[in-house]
């Protein structure tokens, strides 16, 4: 079993990284660049939980990354069933639509 | 034989936050939302799935293995899933392309 200190490093390496793609959430110009900033939190969380719950050797944490995965995926979905819809003139392409038809 | 895998653990660690980088570098950088979604969907899944290739042989019991793969299964899905939608939001909401 390899010493921790390098997992937990790079845990805090990824975390790091993640809070300076954080800056999106405030310059961003739309909400779709915003919410990838939070997903992107998610993934980066979720790895370092993971790289943790390895490091300490303590299963448990490996199921609060699987519940975080579960969340951040809800999360994203959620801003997409509450975006605004498409308004008239707002499909390009010549009004072409190729939304599914379970919109 | 222990030394080989804690060195096939750090090489792929470091690949993975590496990735890890590019996709933050690239969502901050990228001048549009829609390469932005390229950057980010690319770089967290391989980061994470890198991470836990890495993370498999220090895993000690099958079961936490599985549970790793589990992880990353669900993370592949949802944000390949995600990445659609969220594309499609912003075609609708962004400036014309």
């Amino acid at each position: 079993m390899m010493s921790p200190e390098f997992l937990v490093a790079s845990a805090g390496f990824i975390m790091i990284t993640v809070i300076v793609g954080l800056a999106r959430i405030l310059y961003g110009p739309g909400d779709a660049d915003r919410i990838m900033a939070a997903q992107l939190l998610g993934t980066g969380g979720i790895t370092s939980l993971l790289l943790v719950g390895i490091a300490r050797g303590n299963p448990a944490v490996i199921d609060v990354a699987l519940t975080l995965a579960m969340l951040a995926a809800f999360a994203s979905i959620a801003f997409v069933k509450h975006a605004p819809a498409a308004q008239d003139g707002d499909e390009r392409a010549g009004g072409r639509r190729d939304d599914g038809p379970g919109r | 034989m222990s030394a080989l895998l804690d060195l096939f653990t750090i090489v792929v660690v470091l690949a993975g936050a590496v990735f890890f980088l590019a996709g933050v570098v690239g969502l901050l950088r990228f001048p549009d939302t829609l390469s932005r979604v390229h950057a980010l969907t690319k770089a967290d899944n391989v980061g994470l799935g890198l991470v836990v290739i890495a993370l498999l042989p220090q895993a000690g019991s099958m079961g936490t293995g599985l549970k790793l793969l589990l992880v990353w299964l669900l993370v592949l899905l949802a944000s390949a899933t995600v990445g659609q939608l969220i594309g499609r939001v912003a075609r609708r909401a962004g400036p014309p392309a």
